[in-house]
């Protein structure tokens, strides 16, 4: 294995070029990806549990190093949403969605402008003092959203985002997230246990295999935004939506 | 994006009300019963008093009328306990303070390398096991035996669990939330006020109500050893023993028991006050 480059900023969007992760004890949760999510790009990402499907988003944001080939994206383009909504139970609604800009140093006057279109955009108008606590495990992932609208990211990462989720909590939100990625067109990759989900959202869904995770299959996706939530239910959806549960069987056994 | 303001604001109103509404319903729970238990404490007194105690030996127990009436109502008694009760409370809250800053500095040095954690906490600990009782007495040969020496005692009986709370604190903080702040660049100081030390507070009010009453007896106990200078309570406790003024013992002992509650109650309320917002510990 040839020794990684560093990462590198390039305009905006992500590019993993024969990217591997090997961690000290051996184990490769990556090899050899290649992938390239370009502004205007939803990308999702599926395939088995402990495949690095994660891995590949903290490979992204640098929260852990590659092993081998390049991982180049601009940083101060990037927002990665988490699993878990991450909001801080001592600050309310408001607080918690103008962190980044507190954290970037943003003005007073600028940071509250920022943070009520961004809590205007993900439809939390109203509950700007709220607290955590006291909303929804939807809400809370809308406010972890629109702490990340608040620095203009031009880079997406997703994390399993609504998998804690209740089924229709997790359709508005993904008819949201559908409406939101058409207006602003930024580069997004998403991971997701839902071949539904993946389907429903992307411009492309990328099979992964178990580990090491390696890229099985992609599979383009026609469908032009915005996209009827109707669509769910369309004969292309089901075959599009069996293609990617073959390719994710066929290498499990 | 749309809103969900309908199943939204119905799950945001009523998770207040209900809790409202449960502690109106609760406070004969919360007051009365608590008020019956003293109530019935207080006759039994009146009973061990009147009925067990022959009267040549009832100065033991006197009743509680009359130590109010000696302790508080009498002018010249009552400030000899007020201003004893008072050097006392300055000591240990001069002492709390000091262990606050202490102890706090301390478990953030903890906190920010695991190395220094195992090198350091035994010894937290070890000073947590010493009996306190035992180095009273040094602290007095090395310091004298005025202001100095009662301040240490109470650090030495406060210290420990504010840093052994504090140290909780800073570790329980979610590995998701450090990542958030590693994301967007955040120095460590930054991390520090913004992430760490809110994280911290609720654990760090628990290390604190324990140690405020902690550093009220460090106070009693260095009074009692140190008898110079102007009198704590803990002196005058000892005082009215020997010269077995009974009342004004007990009255004494009432006002040390006080400033302890009220301490306690002190701390709670700051402690609601500051993290009860967000976080239910604040709320007991």
């Amino acid at each position: 294995m040839s020794v990684a480059t560093p990462t590198t900023a390039t305009g905006v969007g992500l590019r993993f070029t024969e990217t591997a992760m090997e961690y000290p004890d051996g184990t490769v949760a990556l090899s050899g990806v290649d992938l390239t999510v370009e502004p205007g790009q939803f990308i999702s990402v599926v395939g088995p549990s402990g495949c690095g499907k994660s891995t590949l988003l903290r490979l992204a944001s640098r929260l852990e190093e590659h092993t081998a080939g390049e991982v180049a994206v601009d940083p101060s383009a990037l927002a990665y949403v988490f699993q878990d909504a991450t909001l801080l139970p001592w600050r309310s609604v408001r607080k918690n969605v103008g962190l980044f800009c507190e954290l970037r140093g943003d003005g007073k006057a600028d940071t509250a402008r920022r943070v009520q279109e961004a809590i205007d955009l993900v439809g939390l108008t109203g509950f700007e003092d709220h607290f955590p606590h006291q909303l929804s495990g939807g809400m809370r992932m809308r406010v972890s959203v629109a702490r990340c609208l608040t620095v203009d990211p031009g880079v997406f990462l997703f994390d399993e985002p609504f998998g804690a989720l209740d089924e229709i909590s997790r359709q508005k939100l993904n008819d949201d997230l559908q409406a939101l990625f058409h207006d602003r067109k930024f580069a997004a990759l998403f991971v997701t246990h839902s071949i539904a989900e993946a389907v429903y959202l992307s411009t492309e869904v990328v099979v992964m295999s178990g580990r090491p995770g390696k890229i099985l299959d992609r599979v383009p996706i026609p469908f032009a935004y915005p996209r009827d939530p109707q669509i769910r239910y369309s004969e292309e959806f089901a075959h599009l939506c069996a293609r990617i549960s073959t390719s994710l069987a066929g290498k499990e056994h | 994006m749309s809103t969900e303001t309908v199943g939204a604001s119905a799950l945001a109103r009523p998770a207040g009300k209900t809790t409202r509404k449960n502690r109106k319903g609760s406070y004969l729970a919360d007051f009365g019963l608590p008020l019956l238990v003293l109530a019935l404490i207080i006759g039994f007194a009146y009973f061990v008093t009147y009925v067990v105690l022959a009267e040549d030996r009832r100065f033991l127990l006197p009743p509680l009328h009359e130590v109010i009436q000696v302790s508080f109502l009498d002018a010249d008694n009552r400030n000899q306990i007020l201003e004893a009760l008072w050097r006392t409370t300055v000591i240990a809250m001069v002492g709390l303070a000091i262990s606050v800053l202490l102890g706090t500095v301390f478990a953030v040095v903890m906190a920010s390398a695991r190395w220094l954690e195992r090198s350091l906490f035994p010894y937290a600990v070890v000073l947590q096991a010493i009996p306190i009782l035992a180095l009273v007495p040094l602290m007095g040969f090395w310091f004298g035996f005025g202001f100095t020496a009662r301040v240490i005692v109470c650090v030495i009986c406060s210290i420990f669990p504010i840093i052994a709370n504090t140290l909780f604190g800073l570790q329980s903080v979610e590995p998701g939330h450090r990542d958030l702040f590693r994301l967007r660049g955040a120095k460590p100081g930054t991390v520090l006020t913004k992430l760490l030390i809110p994280a911290a507070l609720p654990s760090v009010f628990t290390g604190l109500r324990i140690s405020a009453g902690a550093s009220v007896i460090g106070a009693i106990v260095g009074d009692t050893y140190f008898r110079q200078g102007d009198p704590g309570i803990g002196i005058l406790i000892d005082l009215f023993r020997s010269r077995l003024q009974s009342e004004q013992l007990f009255g004494a002992i009432i006002a040390s028991s006080l400033l302890g509650i009220v301490v306690f109650a002190f701390f709670t309320w700051l402690s609601r006050r500051l993290v009860g917002h967000w976080h239910a510990s604040g709320r007991l």
